[in-house]
């Protein structure tokens, strides 16, 4: 079994190496605020190295694409393609940015008035 | 990586969290998004990086590598939790045209833009802006204040901007956190005032 890569080999390994050269994720579900979360009682081994850090990371609790793919400095297209296949074996679920389509924009623009008002 | 993320315990969003609300910080190369964006961010401010062929297309395919030209685009990011439900991402984005996916995937559920000018190189917006009208992503526009730059009367930054009446144009020095969150709040009225009216 390969030990997960070191970080500053970062770059050694071209994207579509990491991807199996694939672009494209399984599911084309994440925007780069789509929630991740991670399931603790799936096994890692036979994971790849990149799969295996990226899991690492988000068993700690949730984070969205975009810092995920900023934590483990990889391009976020790779990170999307690597989330597809952990949640196609149920090691990851994620949650829509935006918890309901009914969700009227009014009320989430005015949640986040008050939450930046608050923080003068 | 291990280390920095062990040593700060809010790196992860609560348990609570249901919404993530997405903003745009944009404007011409130099014109303080990254401080901007850092100043607000919860967060240490997070880069991503995206490896654009020339004709805007991700990630190298095996069979052109010889000729092709890539160029990477950095975007840089933080967060606000604004409540226990509530989380909010800036992406600082980089405003080239040739970009476009990367704007597709900014863009993509994004409330609205910030737009960052600066005095002394107004016309350096004009693409920024377009991209956004192009994208349909209503927007405010803050000055940020640089030291030495001339300071002009509103009107005439309206005016150099072209800027419709109802665009909300402020100053801020991005460098501080309450002026930077005002110039946010003046974006998000202008945001939920649309919302409001368009539903009456």
């Amino acid at each position: 079994m390969t030990p997960p890569a070191p970080r500053h080999e970062r770059g050694l390994v071209r994207p579509y190496v990491v991807t199996d050269g694939r672009s494209h994720p399984t599911r084309n579900t994440f925007d780069l605020v789509t929630l991740v979360m991670a399931h603790g009682d799936r096994p890692l081994g036979g994971l790849s190295p990149e799969k295996r850090r990226l899991m690492e990371l988000c068993l700690g609790g949730a984070l969205s694409v975009a810092e995920i793919a900023g934590h483990l400095m990889l391009p976020v297209s790779v990170v999307k393609v690597l989330l597809g296949d952990l949640v196609d074996s149920g090691h990851l679920t994620t949650r829509a940015p935006i918890p309901s389509a009914e969700l009227p924009e009014a009320q989430i623009l005015q949640e986040v008035l008050d939450g930046l008002r608050a923080r003068l | 990586m291990d280390s920095a993320l062990a040593s700060d315990g809010a790196v992860y969003l609560p348990r609570t969290v249901r919404t993530a609300a997405k903003i745009l910080v944009v404007g011409h190369f130099a014109v303080g998004k990254t401080t901007f964006v850092g100043s607000l961010s919860e967060i240490r401010p997070l880069r991503t990086e995206e490896t654009m062929t020339q004709a805007g297309a991700l990630v190298d395919d095996l069979a052109g590598i010889d000729g092709k030209t890539t160029t990477t685009v950095a975007m840089d990011f933080g967060r606000l939790t604004l409540s226990d439900s509530l989380v909010l991402y800036l992406f600082g984005a980089p405003g080239q045209q040739r970009f476009t996916r990367l704007w597709r995937d900014m863009t993509h559920g994004a409330l609205g833009a910030l737009v960052l000018a600066d005095t002394r190189r107004l016309e350096q917006s004009f693409e920024v802006m377009g991209l956004l009208e192009e994208h349909g992503l209503p927007y405010a526009v803050a000055v940020n204040h640089f030291d030495g730059a001339p300071a002009h009367p509103e009107e005439e930054i309206r005016e150099a901007l072209d800027l419709l009446p109802e665009t909300p144009l402020v100053t801020c020095d991005a460098r501080d956190r309450v002026s930077s969150t005002r110039a946010l709040i003046t974006l998000v009225e202008y945001l939920h005032r649309r919302t409001t009216q368009e539903h009456v």
